[in-house]
């Protein structure tokens, strides 16, 4: 009978052959480690937040007059809202968390690098698309950490040359955040739900195209592809364990300790708290800001500052297949970059003095400086790799990969030249 | 014997087995949160009861009070009322005035027609349902369809000669 069924299905539409080639035996090189774990996190983690999302909307109330209360109403009266909410919460952080560290790993092991550009820039619209879902989403308690937030980051657009006074107030749809800009925020917090949906669809079909990177930096033979299930559906699920430990331990017993308490005081447009202090996910992007004393230089060097990974395709120069695997510098250069990255954190993260505003300025300059002179430096290391001496696998893998590039430009030129 | 259950095969079976039981019960549960979200809040349990003074009640007339959100019908009856109650057993659901009241002068009964929720209007000595046609005699037992049974009478109880709480028994 469950046959039969299947071959009617199969008869009208692929689904046994869609679940053989892009699930079940979808080719996974067999030597990932569990940092290729990540973004299977970051899938279960979306669903949690579409779920926990969905029902905290249905006793929600986008209206600066009940938006506060309706909070209180989900933690006290809702069965188990208080639950729902704290997952929420701390799924807004997880998400952030692990997507920084899936894109650690693409750093790291060079996963950015071709065929995979385009798969590494519609991760990077995905990480702009989650950025603006999260920063709505926290307007959405009427807190005055959330009232302060959003009135800090819409008055950035002051900086949109000539018109910079209409945008803002046309963001808002009020001269201050208000009522208009609360129920638009609902809606679009709402809506990227389904545009990060999407993205992560045209994410996954770039996947599916070009494959999954290894740890080896090397493009693997078939005979080294395993099927996925059931070797990587166990492997998932096992690292999806030892996350939800971590996720539960938060939600659980330390709800409170990614919100702050400022947030629990109604919005109030006429008094802004001492120190507001972002998200701790924004907080690097905010401590670079922060760092520059112009005001339009720190809006651009913040945008630029998010935007600089998609530009990494083309800033590393280096041939040398692998990412920091083979490349002792490059590997240096990661880990100095994360640690600048923690640097900024602490920055965006305590009141200015001038003391930190310094450290802010010296570890902004480390931040661009560390995508600026890439090029330069990869190329370099790639010289001082091959006078020192390749591994042979490397070597051959560079030597096919170059063959591979005159054979394509040797068509080009004879289709050019069959043309004339 | 032994050594055939712990088999390799066997073990492989009955751990995948029972980790998928574990995890299953797992998912099963994380719904519950979910589910349980979706019924009234506590907030809408508190309107469960609602206290109704009757002092205002004159004898032949009805008052509506809301409770849960649904009006329910008060009518203080004149011994007439009560005799001709008294008299029949209804029609479609027979049913004795006695069981459906607890001081034969007041009526307490849910104003929701028993058919498609659709509120009876107060005509003659009982109720007309006028979005089907459905009517009710002067102890809300209904008297002509399409409405299966008589109107619902409420958990109830006096506190007072005059106070009545209806939600409670």
């Amino acid at each position: 009978m469950r046959s039969r069924i299947i071959k009617w299905i199969d008869h009208r539409f692929p689904l046994t052959s869609f679940v053989k080639h892009e699930l079940t035996g979808y080719p996974t090189p067999r030597n990932l480690s569990y940092w290729w774990n990540f973004g299977f996190l970051a899938g279960f983690v979306l669903i949690l937040q579409t779920a926990t999302g969905i029902f905290l909307a249905m006793h929600y109330k986008a209206d600066i007059a009940l938006s506060f209360d309706s909070i209180q109403h989900i933690m006290r009266d809702v069965n188990y809202g208080w639950l729902l909410r704290y997952m929420h919460a701390t799924g807004a952080s997880a998400f952030f968390l692990v997507i920084y560290i899936h894109m650690a790993r693409t750093m790291y092991y060079g996963s950015y690098r071709a065929p995979r550009e385009l798969l590494w820039w519609t991760g990077q619209g995905l990480l702009l698309l989650l950025m603006a879902t999260a920063f709505m989403g926290y307007l959405l308690p009427w807190g005055q950490m959330s009232f302060w937030g959003a009135t800090v980051i819409t008055d950035l657009f002051h900086v949109t040359p000539f018109i910079g006074d209409q945008v803002v107030i046309w963001l808002r749809g009020d001269y201050t955040v208000g009522d208009a800009t609360l129920t638009r925020f609902f809606a679009l917090h709402y809506l990227f739900l389904f545009l990060i949906i999407g993205a992560v669809v045209v994410h996954l079909v770039a996947l599916h195209k070009v494959k999954s990177s290894n740890p080896s930096g090397i493009n693997l033979a078939d005979k080294d592809n395993i099927p996925f299930h059931p070797y990587f559906t166990i492997k998932d699920l096992f690292g999806l364990g030892l996350f939800l430990i971590v996720y539960c331990y938060f939600v659980f017993f330390l709800p409170d300790s990614l919100m702050e308490p400022a947030n629990n005081i109604p919005a109030n447009p006429m008094k802004t708290p001492n120190h507001i202090v972002p998200e701790w996910y924004f907080l690097p992007f905010y401590a670079i800001l922060r760092s520059v004393p112009n005001m339009v230089g720190g809006v651009v060097a913040m945008g630029l500052s998010v935007m600089m990974f998609a530009f990494m395709p083309f800033l590393d120069r280096s041939r040398i297949p692998g990412g920091a695997h083979f490349r002792p510098v490059y590997r240096v250069q990661v880990y100095l970059f994360l640690l600048v990255m923690l640097v900024l954190g602490y920055v965006g993260y305590v009141p200015s003095t001038n003391q930190t505003v310094l450290i802010g300025q010296v570890a902004t300059l480390c931040y661009f400086g560390s995508f600026f002179f890439i090029p330069f430096i990869s190329k370099a290391e790639e010289r001082w790799l091959i006078k020192r001496g390749l591994p042979p696998e490397v070597k051959i893998q560079m030597e096919s990969e170059a063959l591979a590039i005159e054979n394509r430009k040797l068509k080009n030129h004879n289709r050019s030249s069959d043309k004339t | 014997m032994e050594k055939a259950n712990l088999s390799e095969g066997n073990r492989r079976d009955f751990l995948i087995k029972l980790t998928s039981v574990v995890g299953g019960a797992g998912v099963v549960a994380t719904c519950v949160p979910f589910v349980a979200s979706m019924n009234p809040s506590s907030d809408v349990l508190a309107k469960a009861e609602t206290e109704v003074d009757l002092s205002g009640i004159t004898p032949g007339t009805m008052h509506t009070i809301a409770w849960q959100g649904k009006p329910v019908f008060i009518v203080q009856r004149t011994p007439e009322q009560i005799k001709a109650a008294e008299a029949s057993n209804g029609g479609i659901d027979p049913e004795p005035d006695s069981k459906r009241v607890q001081k034969p002068e007041w009526l307490v009964v849910v104003g929701v027609c028993t058919h498609m929720g659709c509120v009876p209007n107060k005509e003659g000595p009982g109720w007309v349902c006028h979005c089907h046609g459905s009517e009710y005699d002067e102890s809300g037992r209904v008297i002509r369809g399409p409405a299966p049974k008589n109107l619902e009478v409420p958990p109830y109880h006096f506190v007072a000669e005059n106070k009545v709480v209806i939600g409670a028994t």
